[in-house]
């Protein structure tokens, strides 16, 4: 079953995937104000640019904050309902999973807006809090789908065991289930923080005057002087999320192969 | 457990309502935190856009008075139906591009590569996903701009004279900036579904004397397509409340349903007409997911014949 045409399609669609990553770093490397072909020569000026402004650094911080407290607190619920979802049988699951799932195809702009309404009319001052209730609501999904594969390929027998062996429920998942699912989790909170990191509207509506890194990047959008310096910044975030993936992915199918389960695939 | 399993085994019908009931109240207890959490966060909100969509705009936000001027404003509304109408349109050409390219990707990883090496291609699919989406959005403006990549590449290399201007920032490039960045969303819906089927019926396909495309057309697109609907849906419903991609390839002129959902919240502070566009979309959106899906059904049926 080899076929030629299917396998340069495959490459062809790649390079289709790859081209505005591939082109990040060349013009971020390209001494020339303009992006734009031919490339000019090589500077690692732009680097030094970006580096120099001190809001880049502000923003990064706030962005780091709201990502690691998301991803956490996403990480947890997201546990809590793929142990429910793959662990029991009870009245409501399906309505209950499919709310907690809805994030994931729902419009950012209404997970934004809607709860920018709620907020106002409560009257909660927008803050970094604020979108970090915004960021954990999207999170949950990615979370939960990663989990509920670790669980899934989870023997029941151990558990089993475990409770004949006299362990206590809570025992049982500190001990046996915590150690074999660890892998998920780490991979949950990898997958989460990167959503939160990029993550644009949400952060937009509900941040107030706090600027986190997305909010900063599309600002620079407006200035075209700024450009190649958020060229730079995107190559060196590109390279943290591919090293992130990476490391999720690794833990990942080691999560799967110590359960002794079968690669089915990706995160999604 | 012990204690549920030894009145599983002596009770009749009444041991086995208890462990349904153990059972069910764990698995409550359990879910509670992220239900409720999903209740507060996201089901209330979204309730509230509802009842704002029905209010009077006022001098802080709105007033409790009941009024349908707001939907009557964005159904009847010229440049609210043009912007809507321009929002489904993209998001059909979107999905329409994106699972049509996507469906041989797909069918290439599950039937032609090694088992050992499809999570590698897997991977490489999502990885650009998983990369700044503002920048990669900004890249495909750059890519496809007056003076962007390709234009100046084919400048450069004396193939036109000019640049360019039908690859600039219209419906187009929107259209592959979205087909972009929803790829692996199709890719792996469809993987999935091909992953499932029986390799033997396609064998039996062929040893029936079917050719090869024969084959692919009677048994393999049938079984495959609950991937494909699950890769439309999953690729029309956030394309069609994309903001960004919008915003900055069309640089503010080819406004989509976001675009317009954001200028009424926080520009014009007018949260009722909003929440009303919003709700007009999340409706239009939901009836053609419906019809969509009954559609399918029918057409599941009349294939498992």
């Amino acid at each position: 079953m080899k076929s030629p045409f299917l396998k340069s399609y495959a490459v062809v669609y790649l390079l289709f995937l790859f081209a505005p990553i591939v082109l990040l770093p060349l013009f971020a490397f390209n001494d020339s104000k303009i992006i734009a072909f031919p490339l000019t020569g090589f500077t690692t000026n732009w680097f030094q640019v970006m580096a120099d402004d001190p809001n880049l650094f502000k923003a990064l911080k706030n962005s780091l904050f709201i990502a690691i407290t998301s991803a956490a607190l996403a990480t947890c619920l997201g546990l809590f309902a793929a142990r429910a979802s793959t662990r029991f049988v009870f009245p409501g699951k399906g309505p209950m999973m499919g709310l907690i799932m809805l994030p994931m195809v729902l419009p950012d702009i209404i997970i934004g807006m809607s709860l920018l309404i709620v907020v106002l009319a409560i009257g909660v001052p927008l803050s970094m809090m604020t979108i970090i209730l915004g960021h954990v609501l999207m999170c949950v999904p990615f979370s939960v789908a990663i989990l509920s594969s670790a669980f899934q390929s989870l023997d029941r027998s151990l558990e089993e065991a475990a409770y004949d062996l006299g362990e206590t429920p809570a025992s049982t998942f500190r001990l046996i289930i915590l150690p074999l699912v660890m892998p998920g989790i780490i991979s949950s909170f990898l997958i989460s923080f990167t959503i939160s990191l990029d993550e644009y509207i949400v952060a937009s509506f509900l941040g107030g005057s706090e600027t986190v890194l997305s909010v900063y990047i599309y600002g620079q959008f407006r200035f075209p002087a700024r450009v190649p310096a958020i060229m730079a910044l995107g190559t060196i975030l590109v390279a943290v999320s591919v090293v992130l993936l990476t490391i999720a992915e690794y833990f990942r199918r080691r999560g799967i192969a110590k359960s002794g389960g079968k690669d089915t695939g990706g995160f999604l | 457990m012990a204690e549920t399993a030894a009145a599983n085994a002596s009770g009749g019908t009444m041991g086995k309502t208890r462990f349904r009931d153990t059972e069910a109240a764990s698995g409550l207890a359990m879910i509670s935190p992220t239900a409720i959490y999903a209740i507060l966060v996201l089901a209330a909100p979204l309730i509230a856009v509802i009842v704002y969509s029905f209010m009077t705009k006022g001098p802080n936000g709105v007033e409790p008075i009941f009024t349908l001027q707001n939907y009557i404003t964005v159904w009847t509304g010229k440049i609210y139906r043009a912007i809507m109408m321009r929002s489904l349109s993209v998001s059909f050409m979107v999905t329409l591009a994106t699972v049509v390219l996507a469906y041989p990707l797909a069918y290439f990883i599950s039937f032609h590569v090694q088992p050992s090496k499809k999570s590698l291609w897997l991977f490489l699919v999502t990885i650009p996903f998983w990369t700044s989406y503002l920048i990669r959005v900004f890249l495909w403006k750059v890519i496809l701009g007056y003076n962007g990549v390709i234009n100046s590449g084919l400048l450069n290399l004396g193939i036109i004279s000019e640049p360019l201007t039908i690859i600039n920032y219209n419906v187009g490039a929107l259209v592959v900036t979205l087909a972009h960045a929803y790829a692996p969303f199709a890719v792996l819906p469809i993987f999935v579904a091909l992953e499932k089927i029986d390799r033997s019926f396609l064998e039996a396909g062929q040893d029936l004397g079917e050719s090869r495309w024969a084959t692919f057309l009677r048994v393999t697109l049938p079984l495959s397509m609950p991937g494909v609907i699950a890769a439309v849906l999953i690729v029309f419903i956030p394309t069609i409340g994309d903001y960004v991609t919008p915003d900055l390839i069309g640089g503010g002129k080819i406004p989509m349903i976001a675009n317009m959902v954001e200028v009424q919240m926080l520009k014009q502070n007018n949260r009722a007409l909003g929440s009303a566009i919003a709700v007009s979309a999340m409706l239009i959106v939901l009836v053609i997911t419906v019809v969509f899906l009954m559609l399918n059904r029918r057409f599941l049926k009349g294939g498992a014949r």
